[in-house]
């Protein structure tokens, strides 16, 4: 029999007088009915907002009387705890309602035109009273620049990482890091901008008879340099979580370090490196506003990513909804879809990958 | 986190063969002046070293990809400047101070002052909204949420991460306008006599769905730094809390807030940076006004990055220079923000594996 329970004859010290009193679960649902209920007579009787504001006011309602009732039974500090804690349940709630109402308008709106059609024809003579039209050309542009971008933003990156864990020391290491973390924070039009600056305007006039010309290529070097920061930070950090003793043991037997990196780091930290470039790879798919730049966007199918404008996904997406056609909001939600089905099976891909990682945090 | 300086230091402590020379005192042990020459004491069996090796041009390399960084946000100015001169060179007006933007016509006249505000006020409404709902998911993820809810939930915020631009943009503008319009009619007929929700309407595309719209896309980068700040409070201290007596929220106010401030003002601080340079979501949800305007929720409002992608089309030479000009604007600010909240994210850094 525990010390609570017991009856000590003489002393008043009942179970009632040691615990605090809490709020019976009956009087807080009171609270919420009543709060309600008053908001629901009072917006709509009055006739000044729907039942949106019917129900806003009942929750603003109910937190007021719960703060009241608990207050006269708990005492002002329990009140105040849970009034906090309402407000926070509640926040998350209001922030799942958009994600909701996104999902499902993309997975109404989108399967529409969610036919073979769409992923087999591009938008080549696609008159605005034409129902037809795909993202063929716009997935084949995608694939593309994304996959050049990989390409060259993987070495790039990982190497730098490299250097900041294995060989970096020092001021100018600290410098790396630190921009390679503001670079994380660079505008994707911005870096857009930059490739419209340096590659489409200067360089490429110089393969094509002094015309700057659009081309796919160009687009995903705008990407690489969106991916570089996020390859270098993800990676930086799966590299520091390698033992050290693995490391030391490759030099106690007389491997060089460069060996060492390549034969023993990189290999142990390679699922997590994998994880950081698929969520680069996705976070690469969805950008428009370099592609918009820089690729200029086409109807036809092109598959040479160095010769001339070419589609991306998301940018047919912008395109489709600026469209006038009535065809072209379906379009965009399909396309939008598969754009989104494309960059959460990648993310989610990477996160169940990165939870089998053997290196844990 | 992997912030673990010392385990770093430690990976290469067993190999002094290729510490940098200019690592080494002046009068470092007994090593040899002239590195031809087996170092004294024991190692004679170690191969010589030699001037170029394999491990020099690797070293070489990596170091080179690291600097790469600094080259690229280098070149980024440079070429951007580069491009934004001539433009600024032909406007007939002060581009810090002009409203109008007519970068095409033979007698340019733009100004960034107009753009410049719409992204302010942009960001401000969406950080308004976002950072207490993403603070306050943050802190339900790391103390208030069982386990079995916390993990998934945290999953679903990084996907709303994930999800592009665009079709924030699409269902901004194709769904959310609705609700922000009924909204807007209703704070005009209450609310009307506050110059912010004031003006004859038309409503919808306004200010306000364009920064609803961010905040949701600001959410969850908010949040999920802001949830490991939270998570890194030191539970000596939450417990400590508790031990006297405080409630749930008492201890979250006296422990895991002061210490999560820091980290916490500077995910705000990211998530504005965000905010800032967002362009697909606005250009599809503002209607394009080039005017400084408090009203919220009438038509109009633009932002540097949103008018980047709307005028890019139909931009002529000049008008491309202008734009470049805009988006150096556009990257110098959020250069700034950002360096300022990396640098607090650093010192606290510091801070703590010091105290550590």
């Amino acid at each position: 029999m525990s010390i609570l329970e017991r009856q000590v004859p003489g002393v008043v010290m009942t179970p009632d007088h040691i615990r605090s009193r809490k709020l019976p679960v009956v009087t807080n649902v009171l609270v919420a009915v009543a709060a309600f209920a008053v908001a629901a007579v009072v917006v709509l009787g009055t006739g000044i907002g729907n039942w949106v504001l019917a129900v806003v006011v009942g929750a603003f309602l109910y937190l007021v009387g719960l703060y009241f009732a608990a207050s006269r039974v708990e005492g002002k500090r329990a009140a105040k705890n849970r009034s906090m804690q309402a407000l926070i349940y509640s926040a998350c709630v209001l922030a799942i309602l958009p994600l909701a109402s996104v999902v499902w308008t993309l997975v109404s709106k989108g399967v529409e035109r969610l036919d073979a059609n769409f992923f087999s024809t591009s938008m080549n003579n696609i008159g605005a009273r034409d129902p037809l039209g795909g993202a063929y050309h716009a997935i084949i542009g995608t694939l593309q620049q994304v996959g050049i971008a990989t390409l060259m933003s993987v070495p790039l990156g990982v190497l730098g990482a490299i250097y900041l864990v294995e060989y970096g020391r020092g001021k100018f290491a600290g410098t790396v890091r630190f921009f390679v973390d503001v670079m994380t924070g660079i505008p994707s039009i911005v870096a857009g901008l930059f490739i419209l600056s340096f590659w489409v305007l200067i360089v490429s006039p110089w393969f094509n008879n002094g015309q700057p010309r659009f081309s796919g290529f160009a687009a995903s070097l705008a990407l690489a340099v969106l991916m570089l920061p996020t390859i270098v930070r993800s990676t930086e950090e799966m590299l520091r979580l390698v033992p050290g003793p693995l490391r030391e043991g490759s030099y106690a037997l007389g491997v060089p370090q460069w060996k060492t990196i390549l034969k023993v780091v990189l290999p142990t930290a390679l699922p997590g490196i994998v994880t950081g470039v698929m969520l680069a790879v996705a976070r690469a798919a969805g950008e428009t506003a370099p592609v918009l730049l820089v690729a200029g966007g086409a109807a036809a199918i092109n598959f040479d990513p160095f010769g001339g404008n070419q589609q991306s996904l998301s940018l047919f997406v912008y395109q489709q909804a600026g469209d006038a056609s009535r065809y072209a909001p379906a379009r965009a939600w399909t396309a939008a879809l598969t754009l989104v089905a494309l960059v959460l099976i990648l993310t989610i891909a990477a996160k169940l990958l990165a939870r089998r990682n053997k290196l844990s945090r | 986190m992997g912030d673990y300086p010392s385990r770093s230091v430690n990976a290469t402590a067993g190999d002094l063969g290729v510490t940098p020379r200019h690592a080494q005192g002046a009068g470092y042990g007994n090593s040899p002046s002239n590195y031809n020459e087996p170092p004294l004491g024991g190692g004679g069996a170690l191969p010589k070293k030699t001037r170029f090796s394999i491990e020099t041009g690797f070293r070489g390399l990596s170091t080179a990809a690291g600097a790469m960084v600094l080259v690229i946000i280098v070149a980024i100015a440079v070429f951007l400047i580069s491009k934004a001169v001539p433009a600024l060179q032909a406007n007939n007006a002060s581009f810090l101070t002009e409203l109008k933007w007519f970068p095409n016509d033979t007698e340019p006249v733009f100004g960034i002052a107009a753009l410049a505000f719409g992204t302010v006020l942009s960001s401000i409404i969406a950080l308004i909204v976002a950072v207490p709902i993403a603070l306050s998911i943050a802190l339900f993820l790391s103390h208030y949420a069982p386990r079995r809810l916390a993990t998934p939930l945290g999953f679903v915020i990084d996907l709303l991460a994930a999800v592009p631009s665009v079709v924030f943009g699409l269902w901004g503008r194709d769904v959310f306008q609705q609700p922000v319009r009924d909204f807007s009619i209703w704070l005009n007929e209450y609310f009307g006599w506050i110059p912010l929700f004031g003006g004859e309407g038309p409503f919808g595309q306004s200010i306000m769905l364009g920064g609803l719209v961010l905040a949701i896309m600001v959410l969850p980068i908010v949040t999920s730094l802001s949830r490991e700040v939270f998570q890194q409070t030191p539970g000596m201290n939450e417990e400590a809390a508790l031990a006297l007596g405080a409630t749930r929220w008492e201890m979250i106010r006296t422990a895991v807030l002061p210490y999560g401030k820091p980290g916490v003002i500077a995910a705000v601080m990211l998530g504005l940076g965000r905010a800032l340079g967002e362009t697909i979501a606005l250009a599809l949800t503002l209607s394009i006004a080039f005017k400084i305007n408090f009203n919220l929720i009438e038509n109009g409002g633009n932002s540097i990055a949103a008018n980047i992608a709307n005028a890019f089309g139909e931009a002529n030479e000049t008008g491309r220079g202008a734009l470049i000009a805009s988006g150096l604007v556009l990257f110098v600010i959020t250069l700034v923000v950002n360096m300022t909240a990396r640098a607090i994210i650093y010192r606290r850094r510091e801070f703590r594996d010091s105290a550590a």
